[in-house]
């Protein structure tokens, strides 16, 4: 096994911490690049920041399981994940590159490539977390296969910190493809869609399939034969594979416009023809960006009719971000949040008022 | 210490009167399926674990999801235990009904309720078996991936509630990977959806805490599955080993190629002699181990692949790699495999199946603290094992009708479990925890641990009603059991070796 480099462990330092906020009951925000700052509401709380509990504490690639402390940055996983040839296939937007791997799970968004190989939760094999009763507990572990107990490691995913304190992860990775090329297809929108719901029912090595106005591109990923045949196939013309980075932190072009951000998820071949603004297709239709002006309302009326919700990803334009829930779900929802958080001093309100 | 549940530490039940909780039932749903008689009842007392069985105090058959509901809600207003079934497949007595329960039968939800192609789902009702929803999707060229060995039997109800497995785990993932929707009842009979038609949802992600909460936070009621275009080719090596560590490091020799197999399968030899003598599945049966590696996807990859593993075998010191030639040789390469445990079972009047899993470096000291353990306890032990992933099926040959050999069996895979957490692996891979391991859940979490996952279930049945005494020990019984929490592989085994 490869020997890792990191700095002293601040497990104890976080413990102290969530303990004497617990004993006065003040509520923390927690922090850690902040590159998802804007994501969900503003939490009113004493920050504590998890940054200096970092570095890779374990990772062997013939176990294809990386684990690593919640403040590690994400580049420094990624890097080295790709110097032994290995990667984390759900490919989390950095945005800033201040990204941590902790603040990547807990805001549990997925990069490109998501419909082909999986969101983060789906590599996600254990964690460690401080609780709402001042306890450093471990739950799942470094194997890919473990159904003992209930999955807490995955319920922490997404939860943008509002159950508990996540300080190391465990994640399965898997080897980079031998081959990958990004082609770019002149394809107009409802053309572009009916291939992506064709092309998704055959064995095709494609990771990621955007749309963007008049232009298609696709993302090719396998062994070099298979992509050679697939390019030969498709057609188009070779472009950078940069293209995939920009879309995934937001720096094309298209996020440059002044207008709110919305992210549609949305049915697979139900991506809805109509949209109220200007909109780039990702996942093969099943996630939209919307640049619009148009109602929360309106909008997530929109998604829901497509299976799917709607939540925004410009700070300040509603006060509920992030999709409504039903009553009777929301109701579980704060049962949760009040059994594992019961002083609910873990980011409150960030997702939802009161939460 | 008795398996079956024991109200002095697994917790007290409410005890209700037959009659009256019957004349209940029949007043609110008059069309609903009961059985009552001791006849009636005999076939639902235990689940694919037949070693512990327990006669419910009714079982109900409903049809319709009304029933369901009225049923929930009644046996909560009336603080009725209620046990979930599905197919009753499941291997770790998750399914064990309880004298003073009900045991509620979802078998007969059984229709496939839609196959979309473009949409890539299936939407069907939680009876539904596992392989019948591949072969609806087959005519479209799609098919569903988790292929737990009982698929021809198992409900997907039940795959849910166990997050099932299958051989093909490492490259396509468990339940939880292959999910996007499931509509449930909790306790109270209220209704929740779990997921979307869309590839994330709103709020927690309930639908992952669902997926293998073995029936303790609410009752399946449709799942809807994502559905993979079937691989072009699928390709079987298997490769011979004169020993255990060659053929283990062979297996991390091709993932460190980079390469991901759809399947890899490993046999010590008395699982391969024992497929050998059933099956005649060409293996051979002087090699102390061999591995079974599927190649599966576009086809030109495939054969670029099987080059690749084959010298990757050779040179990690295999005594014969052979290559099926033909899909007829595949199958059968495949059908010892997937016949070990009925081809143990001809070698001994009955056989345990165990489910750790564990890092894939420590197979070959964890092999020889099981043979170890093997001879200390006077049972054989054969061993199959998804290599791929890491989830050993050591199987425990012993004869019931002696007296206590049973109970040794018992004795000696809770100690390979122990032996599976204490080199940082899980008691369970695939089987779930149900009322088997309840009381290795003691050494896998400490206190504080058990205590959280106890939080977890309050916020959704905080009476206890649903599937008490599965899944998660109460303290009081981890206290009885005695057994030291293993700390992340620091206790207690400090003569294996770590590499």
């Amino acid at each position: 096994m490869s020997e890792h480099t990191h700095d002293a462990d601040q497990g104890d330092a976080l413990l102290s911490q969530v303990q004497a906020a617990l004993a006065a009951g003040t509520p923390l925000s927690i922090t850690g690049g902040g590159s998802k700052a804007f994501y969900g509401r503003k939490v009113d709380g004493v920050p504590l920041d998890v940054r200096a509990h970092r570095g890779i504490v374990n990772y062997d690639p013939a176990e294809l399981v990386i684990t690593a402390r919640a403040g590690t940055p994400l580049a420094e996983l990624n890097a080295t994940l790709d110097a032994a040839g290995q990667m984390l296939p759900c490919e989390a937007p950095d945005f800033t590159g201040s990204a941590t791997v902790g603040g990547m799970v807990a805001a549990g968004l997925s990069g490109p490539r998501r419909p082909w190989v999986g969101s983060v939760r789906d590599f996600v094999l254990g964690c460690r977390i401080i609780t709402g009763h001042g306890k450093h507990l471990r739950f799942g572990g470094e194997v890919i296969k473990n159904v003992a107990g209930y999955d807490v490691s995955r319920l922490m995913t997404g939860t943008l910190g509002c159950l508990g304190l996540i300080t190391e992860v465990s994640f399965k990775v898997l080897p980079k493809p031998r081959a990958s090329l990004t082609l770019r297809l002149e394809m107009d929108r409802p053309r572009a869609l009916r291939k992506f719901a064709e092309w998704g029912q055959q064995s095709l090595p494609i990771s990621g399939a955007c749309q963007d106005g008049g232009t298609t591109l696709l993302r090719l990923e396998g062994g070099e034969s298979s992509v050679k045949a697939a390019r030969a196939l498709l057609g188009g013309e070779e472009v950078s594979a940069d293209f995939w980075d920009a879309l995934r932190n937001h720096r094309l072009d298209f996020f440059k416009d002044p207008r709110p951000l919305w992210r549609l998820a949305v049915g697979n071949n139900r991506t809805p023809a109509d949209l109220p603004g200007d909109a780039l297709i990702d996942w093969g239709g099943a996630q939209v960006w919307l640049k619009s002006t148009a109602e929360a309302v309106q909008l997530r009326t929109l998604a829901e009719s497509a299976g799917g919700h709607a939540d925004c990803y410009t700070p300040g334009v509603t006060d509920g971000p992030l999709p409504p829930l039903p009553d009777a779900l929301m109701r579980y929802h704060r049962q949760l949040k009040a059994q594992l958080d019961p002083q609910g001093i873990f980011n409150p309100g960030r997702m939802y008022a009161g939460l | 210490m008795n398996i079956l549940y024991d109200e002095k530490i697994d917790g007290e039940l409410h005890h209700v009167d037959r009659a009256e909780l019957m004349a209940a039932m029949r007043a609110a749903m008059p069309d609903l399926e009961i059985l009552h008689t001791r006849e009636d009842l005999k076939p639902f007392e235990c689940d694919g674990l037949s070693a512990y069985r327990t006669t419910p105090l009714l079982v109900v058959l409903p049809e319709r999801l009304d029933q369901v509901e009225t049923l929930l809600k009644l046996c909560h207003r009336m603080h009725v235990p209620v046990v979930a079934r599905g197919a009753g497949t499941g291997l770790s007595g998750g399914a064990l009904p309880l004298e003073q329960g009900v045991l509620l039968v979802m078998a007969r939800f059984n229709r496939i309720l839609e196959v979309n192609p473009e949409g890539r789902f299936a939407r069907v009702q939680p009876g539904v078996r596992n392989l019948a929803i591949s072969q609806a999707a087959e005519p479209f060229g799609l098919y569903y991936a988790p292929d737990p060995s009982s698929q021809i039997a198992c409900s997907i109800g039940g795959n849910v509630a166990e997050n099932a497995g299958g051989v093909h785990c490492l490259k396509y993932g468990l339940t939880v990977h292959n999910l996007l929707k499931v509509e449930a009842l909790t306790i109270e009979g209220e209704h929740v959806t779990l997921g979307t038609d869309a590839l994330d949802a709103a709020g927690f992600d309930l639908l992952a805490l669902f997926t293998g909460s073995e029936g303790l936070l609410g009752v399946v009621t449709e799942v809807t599955v994502k559905l993979l275009p079937k691989p072009q080719v699928a390709r079987v090596l298997m490769a011979s080993f004169n020993s255990i560590e060659k053929a283990g490091k062979a297996v991390a020799d091709i993932i460190s190629a980079g390469i991901i197999p759809g399947g890899l399968e490993m046999m010590d030899k008395l699982a391969i002699r024992a497929a050998e003598d059933f099956i005649h599945a060409g293996y051979p049966v002087d090699a102390e181990a061999i591995l079974l590696c599927e190649l599966d996807g576009v086809e030109a990859d495939v054969q670029d692949d099987i080059e690749r593993v084959r010298t990757v075998l050779t040179a990690a010191g295999a005594t014969d790699v052979q290559l099926a030639r033909d899909e007829a040789e595949r199958i059968k390469f495949w059908a010892g495999r997937k016949n070990a445990f009925p081809a143990v079972g001809r070698m001994s009047p009955d056989y345990y199946c165990m489910d750790g899993t564990i890092p894939r470096k420590q197979l070959p000291a964890v092999l020889k603290g099981t043979a170890e353990l093997s001879v200390e306890y006077g049972l054989r032990v054969a061993n199959v094992f998804h290599a791929g992933d890491g989830n050993m099926h050591p199987l425990i040959l012993f004869d019931a009708n002696q007296p206590g050999e049973f109970e040794r069996a018992e004795a000696l895979g809770g100690k390979i479990l122990e032996l599976c957490v204490a080199v940082g692996g899980t008691i369970t891979g695939e089987h779930g925890v149900g009322r088997e391991k309840i009381n290795q859940m003691c050494v896998q979490f400490n206190s504080d641990e058990l205590t959280f996952f106890h939080a977890v279930k309050a916020a959704f049945d905080p009476a206890g009603l649903l599937n008490p005494g599965k899944n998660i020990p109460t303290l009081h019984r981890c206290a009885e059991f005695g057994a030291m929490h293993i700390h992340h592989g620091q206790l207690p085994f400090p003569e294996l070796e770590r590499f």
